[in-house]
């Protein structure tokens, strides 16, 4: 279970429905935060292998494509990827950026916003913002909807998937998986308030150590987020292969939900209603027929490489 | 190994992992810890984030260590010496060496014999005809009591400080950047860094691995910065020493159980040829001190050989037969080293070939010739727990394993072995710590341990030798094999045995018994000569005492708050933590500083947050030196003979250069390339030179794969599916190589194809006039595993080693780079 049910009376908010969350369990749950210090992190991929371990995700073998990363973006089997850039800063000298890119799991969370499907996406008293894939109607809007181009629908079976922030494991009191396995302390995990204190303490390390600009990445324009970074050039959060600068839902959605509630809620009936029955006349794949045969092929691929895992096996 | 032996006396992390949080600067160079050694890097993190430390990185790319380091300074592959020489020199003439630890803990004073010289790159004695020196002048000057002569004023033209300076002293700034390419600002500032830590409170720890063992000079590159570490007074401290980070699990145990052609467990030696007989074998080797009243505890090498022989051949060994001294093998070669090996095989020397856990086809330089001598062999068995590409060097694999099968007759024998996390046993780690691990998973299919693998060749060969007898089957009848299922000894059999135990009661001085009949030693100081005690190797003694198994201990307190848990599995020697640990405190038994404090005197005896690495009832007051394995009790400058190119390290360019020569001596080509290496005809017809393959190319690894196993693993192959190169910018504009670009990587012995992975983080450099390109080749990826298939590295790299230890030189060679 991907902690769904655990945390089922802790969410707080839930995509296209107005029907309001449990209320009772308002005391101790207080939000978590996960800190991605970047000026600490070598880029050595373990939280990534980590995360598909835990997951259970194992994404193509792909290719090189003249770089260190792999898999070079984000995929429905791979839900956090490490990003590297080679920058040259004002004084010339070369600095190797190293971002870990994952869902931001955002206080506002435009993918939530944006979806259609009642329930496919929630939000945690926590603060961490779940797929429940068996509501999800495929549509990627959720796609558009978010500012950090995380989500990915897969192929295979038409949901979105992006990381969890480990839900399962952060509900029985355990750190997420890359935090797990970070080996140079580079990604940690607590309150929100805790994290921002030690993203505190490292960004005046590293004013100590000539960044002038070190600060703390915590978006305002999505209400702030529970995934932070701390960059060595918070002015520039670009730099970090493309971390956007000011990251805020699309005005499309934002026009979307600025209808007036009741049209709203008719739209967001509609939708649901449009997607139910799209889904009893073409079944639940919502792809055109090339894709189809794409996806059939994947999916032979996996079966004989399950096969054949098996027969290794003594 | 070969760098730190001959001046600190042992070959091993001087310091331990955690102690490198201690450090208030770390240099990395000569490796690249973060890439290497993700895990254990977390102290470097430490040092940083919680004692304030720097890290500066040296190395020809801007790496992984580099992306997190507060210096950066880019080098010339294979100028290390040059680097650091050009530092010994700055650290002298500016004064800032730490004179008491100096004149107090190093041969600094030594006075070295009046015929030694040193004339444009050659010392005295070479034999250019053989490529040899005769070490004879390479010596101290001694006294009629064979001490030697000395003058604590430093002054005395030959004695050892003065000789150092002035072999240092033609390492000018402009002459190291010309060499190195690294700019003269950059240069500076790295030596700057580094001079600031030879106040007392503040230590230095250098972090190396095999891009200082993988050259041709790696032992004097090692050398250099040992020598740098003595002059700053930074061994034997808290975050100081010489750290060589191991790039095997378990690679320090393989040492340490003296799996080296011309090792015995323990780092004792095995005889040469002309040493038949015991006694001066056992003279040779007990070594006296070379300053009055010196520990030099090699002087108790019979101790250790006879408890060896004892545990190898039991009842067997007596002192009549000289504890079987003429069934042990002389080497009638300096070394049986891989490349000496895969020569003889290429000649057909070699007829069949046991090949045990590494896979030479993928890991030795020159794959042709590799190939070429696999070829030759009647017979070749793998043992291993994976499919390796030596098992299948006879299968065509198209364009990455072109060969002929028709035309190979070696037959093939595939042993299938546990794997490290299907096996209880210990596993030595780079800080020489002993840490016992249990079994994680049963083996899969006809897998088993690879004891017992080579215990049922034995028994077999064994009773062949009884039932038909045969030549010299002396050794072979009588090994000692009281394992209770012989087909299979087990991990805690064998580690008893190499802690060893008394084979009679075992008396002290005061005929007191401090070891009875059928015990388990406690130490190795209760080994004996006479027959009494049985070790396998005499340095794990301590790991497994009546008490029980240390190496299962998992205490992680540090009671002094310093990253010293003495509980916390068993480290050799004598579960001491950072060697040399004595020269922590000055002459007169107090620390230099009381935040880098180890062990002190307490009036009585010497205590601290370490086991002393030091006779624990030496007063201050008799001198003994700290470093307790050399003859002189001091930290050696100067290597005398122990080293086969030179006592004081000299930069010679690598068998590959892409300059015309060696700087350094210019006009005398018998100094270009180390002198004292040994480079077969064959290897030496198939060097490249610089006008056909202009660029400088070096071999190393990836955080995302180890080495060749990796690959066979899904989740690595995602995390780095394709072969790639990593070229400058600079040359790749040149070359009109774009990112993502195929290439074709040709040396003198073969080519390779690639993607181009274009970079800024390798820089053109500008070298003794000329601008050099460096290319960058990672070694992983081969035709096996769920990696895109590509050919092996190695099928670039030259045959030849290093002078002293063989280790090939990986790091340093020529290529060209075309764009397909």
């Amino acid at each position: 279970m991907r902690g769904e049910q655990i945390n089922s009376q802790n969410i707080i908010a839930r995509s296209a429905t107005s029907v309001p969350s449990p209320q009772r369990r308002s005391g101790g749950v207080e939000t978590v935060t996960k800190l991605i210090d970047v000026s600490r992190c070598i880029g050595c991929k373990a939280c990534q292998v980590a995360c598909s371990e835990w997951n259970d995700l194992r994404d193509e073998v792909g290719t090189c494509v003249g770089e260190y990363d792999n898999p070079t973006d984000l995929t429905p089997d791979s839900w956090q990827v490490m990003r590297f850039n080679e920058h040259e800063n004002e004084q010339g000298n070369l600095e190797w950026l190293i971002r870990k890119d994952n869902c931001m799991h955002c206080a506002e969370p435009g993918c939530l916003e944006a979806c259609p499907a009642p329930g496919a996406i929630v939000q945690y008293a926590n603060g961490i913002v779940d797929f429940n894939s068996e509501h999800c109607i495929g549509c990627g809007y959720c796609v558009a909807g978010c500012p950090f181009d995380v989500p990915r629908i897969s192929k295979k079976d038409s949901k979105a998937y992006k990381c969890t922030l480990c839900s399962d494991r952060v509900s029985h009191g355990l750190e997420p998986a890359c935090v797990k396995s970070c080996p140079t302390g580079s990604i940690m995990f607590g309150t929100k308030e805790d994290m921002l204190d030690l993203a505190e303490t490292r960004t005046d390390f590293l004013k100590g150590r000539g960044f002038e600009n070190a600060g703390i990445y915590d978006p305002q324009g999505v209400g702030g987020t529970h995934v932070i970074y701390v960059l060595q050039h918070a002015d520039k959060p670009e730099i970090y292969s493309g971390l956007p600068k000011d990251p805020r839902i699309s005005p499309l959605v934002e026009g979307w939900k600025g209808i007036p509630k009741p049209l709203a809620s008719v739209a967001i009936g509609l939708a649901a209603f449009a997607g139910f029955f799209h889904y009893l006349a073409a079944g639940p794949k919502e792809t055109p027929e090339e894709e189809d045969e794409e996806v059939e092929k994947e999916m032979r691929a996996d079966e004989e490489r399950d096969q054949e895992l098996e027969e290794k096996r003594p | 190994m070969a760098g730190l032996a001959p001046t600190f006396g042992r070959g091993a992390m001087t310091n331990h992992w955690v102690d490198i949080r201690n450090a208030d600067l770390i240099l990395v160079m000569g490796g690249n810890a973060a890439e290497a050694h993700p895990v254990g890097f977390r102290w470097v993190m430490e040092a940083k984030e919680h004692n304030d430390a720097r890290l500066i990185v040296v190395d020809p790319r801007f790496n992984r260590t580099a992306a997190v380091a507060d210096y950066y300074a880019e080098i010339r592959t294979g100028t290390d010496i040059a680097f650091l020489g050009g530092l010994i020199s700055y650290l002298i003439e500016t004064d800032q060496i730490h004179h008491e630890y100096v004149r107090a803990y190093t041969d600094a004073s030594l006075i070295v014999r009046e015929d030694f010289g040193f004339e444009d790159g050659l010392f005295t004695g070479y034999d250019a005809e053989n490529g040899e020196y005769d070490k004879e002048t390479w010596r101290y000057e001694y006294d009629d009591e064979g001490y030697a002569l000395r003058d604590d004023t430093l002054t005395h033209p030959r004695c050892v400080f003065q000789l150092m300076r002035v072999h240092f002293s033609r390492y000018t700034p402009d002459v190291v950047s010309s060499v190195c390419g690294t700019p003269r600002d950059k240069l500076q500032h790295v030596w700057d860094m580094v001079a600031a830590t030879v106040v007392n409170d503040k230590t230095m720890t250098i972090l190396y691995a095999l891009g200082w063992t993988q050259h041709s000079i790696g032992s004097q590159i090692i050398r250099t910065a040992a020598m740098l570490q003595l002059l700053l007074g930074n061994m034997g401290m808290r975050g100081g020493g010489v750290n060589a980070l191991r790039g095997h699990s378990n690679i320090q145990g393989l040492t340490d159980l003296g799996l080296l052609s011309d090792l015995l467990p323990g780092y004792m030696s095995l005889p040469e040829a002309d040493e038949q007989d015991y006694e001066a074998y056992i003279l040779d080797r007990s070594r006296p001190d070379l300053l009055p009243g010196e520990v030099s505890y090699w002087r108790y090498y019979e101790r250790f050989h006879v408890s060896l022989m004892k545990a190898w051949f039991g009842d067997a060994a007596t002192e009549a037969n000289n504890w079987c001294y003429d069934w042990l093998p002389k080497l009638s070669e300096t070394l049986y080293d891989v490349l000496h090996t895969f020569e003889r095989m290429s000649h057909g020397d070699i007829n069949g070939y046991i090949c045990q856990g590494f896979n030479p086809l993928a890991a030795f330089p020159h794959k042709a010739k590799t190939t070429a001598a696999l070829s030759r062999l009647k017979y070749l068995v793998v043992i291993d727990p994976l499919r390796t590409e030596t098992a299948e060097f006879w299968k065509n694999h198209g364009e990455f394993n072109d060969v002929n099968t028709a035309e190979i007759g070696t037959e093939v024998f595939r042993l299938p072995t546990t794997a490290f996390a299907e096996e209880d046993g210990s596993i030595v780690n780079s800080s020489r710590w002993l840490q016992w691990f249990w079994a994680a998973a049963p083996p899969p299919g006809e897998a088993i341990p690879d004891t017992a693998i080579l215990a049922g060749i034995f028994l077999r060969m064994q009773q062949m030798y009884r039932d038909e007898g045969g030549a010299f089957s002396d050794a072979l009848l009588n090994l000692s094999w009281p394992y209770r299922y012989p087909a299979e000894p087990s991990a805690n059999e064998l580690a008893r045995e190499y802690n060893g135990w008394a084979l009679e009661d075992v008396v002290d001085e005061q005929r007191n018994i401090v070891c009875r009949a059928g015990e388990q030693v406690e130490d190795f100081g209760m080994l004996r000569a006479d027959g009494s005690t049985a070790s396998g190797c005499w340095i794990f003694a301590g790991c497994w005492t009546n008490e029980g198994n240390q190496m299962i201990r998992r205490d992680n307190s540090d009671p002094y708050g310093v990253g010293q848990t003495l509980g916390w599995a068993w480290s050799w020697p004598a579960n001491r933590r950072i060697l040399y640990n004595r020269a922590s405190a000055r002459p007169d038994g107090t620390p230099w500083a009381e935040r880098k404090a180890v062990v002190w005197w307490n009036g009585n005896r010497w205590v601290g947050n370490d086991v002393p690495d030091f006779p624990v009832e030496s007063a201050p007051t008799e001198a003994q030196g700290p470093f307790i394995m050399n003859q002189t009790g001091r930290g050696q400058f100067f290597a005398r003979d122990r080293m086969v190119e030179g006592p004081f390290p000299e930069h010679y360019e690598p068998f590959e250069t892409p300059i015309a020569n060696n700087p350094m001596h210019p006009n005398n080509p018998l100094a270009k390339n180390n002198p004292g290496a040994r480079v077969f005809e064959q290897d030496r017809a198939n060097f490249g030179s610089f006008e056909e393959f202009p660029h400088a190319a070096t071999t190393y690894r990836l955080t995302e794969h180890f080495h060749y196993w990796t690959m066979h693993n899904r989740l690595n192959a995602i995390a780095q599916p394709e072969k790639f190169v990593e070229i400058g910018e600079t040359l790749a504009n040149e070359l009109g190589i774009v990112k993502g670009d195929r290439v074709r990587v040709s040396s003198k012995r073969g080519h390779i194809e690639a993607v181009a992975v274009v970079t800024k983080r390798i820089r053109p450099l500008q070298v003794a006039g000329r601008t050099v390109h460096q290319i960058g080749i990672p070694i992983h990826w081969g035709y096996l595993g769920e990696t895109k298939r590509a050919h092996l590295t190695n099928t670039l790299t030259p045959s030849v080693g290093d002078a002293n230890t063989q280790t090939p030189e990986f790091k340093s060679f020529l290529v060209r780079v075309d764009k397909l």
